[in-house]
């Protein structure tokens, strides 16, 4: 049987008490590792709400310094610590709001030729990066080497979350079932071009957070084999089907992708 | 076939800032060519040249994506709604 401390029966009371969670859920969450590829707008809450359940260990990337224009929805960050590295900002936050929790960072640009070794120890991998090229190399790391992921992306007033449980990936659809290949640099702009209202990642982060804790915990229905699109303008939100594409260049009856690729980083609106 | 068309934000240039368009039509093909017609520059944003939907643009006809039945010959009927929805990658 697991010891919590006194402070650690108090601190997830309200954890404890929900029969879906228990000591035992809260024991797997401090016990499970997280990692979250990106410390901004979908990486800050998402991080924060693990941080404050007590997953026992936080892994951060993120190769960013903190700017100014990252304030208005990166709310691990502060005014203060502009100019200084995301993931030694997130790290800071994060330890003064729980220090049940061992942060391990990561100051460097996620690549083909770093990521195994940055993603093989985690439990679960959560998706918060910035554009097209990264969110491929993830996907295509994380069915490889079985480890769940939970991925999210925002623009405008748009949100998209799903769950790929590459803990199955027989049956699991991948990112790739989902959009096949990048679209040309160009075509669909960044958040830095289109703009993104801040409390989107607010949403979506949370909503990232909480498929982990449910994966971690093991309790209701992921967002495997659904995607999840929120249009805030309306607010309204729709789950559509996501099927394991057997023509999938990843995950597919004949896979053409048998090893990590990178696509060029480049990008500029036209969408 | 009255169908309703969900039209993503970055779309929304081209049909005034609508999020939803009511369209006539029998078939996907036939809806995307109506949407042409009223908004000149739709058609080109979901299909490449060649006809077909891009790859990085899912169609949903209600929910269930429409390369998973007939794909732009898939068929409507009086009330469906279709969803367009493209790859972001904001983080």
């Amino acid at each position: 049987m697991f010891q919590f401390t006194e402070e650690q029966i108090k601190r997830y009371a309200r954890h404890i008490i929900l029969p879906e969670v228990g000591g035992k859920g809260q024991e797997k969450l401090l016990k499970s590792r997280v990692l979250v590829i990106g410390a901004g707008g979908l990486g800050s809450p998402a991080l924060f709400y693990l941080a404050a359940a007590g997953v026992g260990t936080l892994g951060i990337v993120d190769y960013d310094v903190v700017d100014f224009s990252n304030l208005q929805r990166q709310i691990l960050h502060t005014t203060q610590r502009v100019g200084i590295s995301k993931v030694e900002s997130a790290s800071e936050t994060l330890k003064a709001l729980n220090p049940d929790v061992k942060v391990i960072t990561y100051n460097t640009m996620i690549n083909k030729d770093n990521i195994v070794d940055i993603i093989k120890d985690y439990d679960l991998v959560l998706d918060g990066t910035d554009n097209f090229p990264t969110r491929f190399l993830i996907n295509d790391a994380c069915y490889f080497e079985r480890i769940p992921l939970v991925s999210a992306a925002m623009l405008r007033f748009e949100g998209q979350c799903t769950v790929f449980d590459f803990r199955h990936r027989d049956l699991s659809p991948c990112y790739r079932c989902l959009f096949p290949e990048p679209p040309p640099p160009g075509l669909i702009p960044s958040c830095q071009e289109a703009g993104i209202l801040g409390s989107i990642g607010g949403i979506m982060g949370c909503i990232q957070a909480t498929e982990a804790i449910k994966m971690i915990l093991g309790i209701g229905e992921p967002l495997v084999g659904k995607l999840l699109i929120m249009d805030a303008l309306s607010m309204e939100f729709k789950k559509v089907k996501l099927r394991k594409d057997p023509s999938c260049p990843l995950c597919g009856d004949e896979p053409k992708i048998t090893g990590l690729i990178e696509y060029d980083q480049s990008c500029e609106a036209r969408f | 076939m009255a169908i309703t068309v969900r039209v993503p934000t970055p779309l929304r240039r081209l049909t005034d800032g609508q999020g939803e368009i009511e369209v006539n039509a029998s078939t996907v093909r036939e809806a995307i060519e109506k949407l042409e017609e009223m908004y000149p520059g739709f058609k080109e944003r979901i299909l490449d040249d060649k006809g077909e939907v891009r790859r990085f643009v899912n169609l949903y006809l209600n929910d269930e994506d429409i390369r998973f039945l007939k794909g732009t010959e898939t068929e409507l009927k009086d009330g469906d709604v279709l969803s367009i929805v493209p790859a972001i990658a904001g983080g």
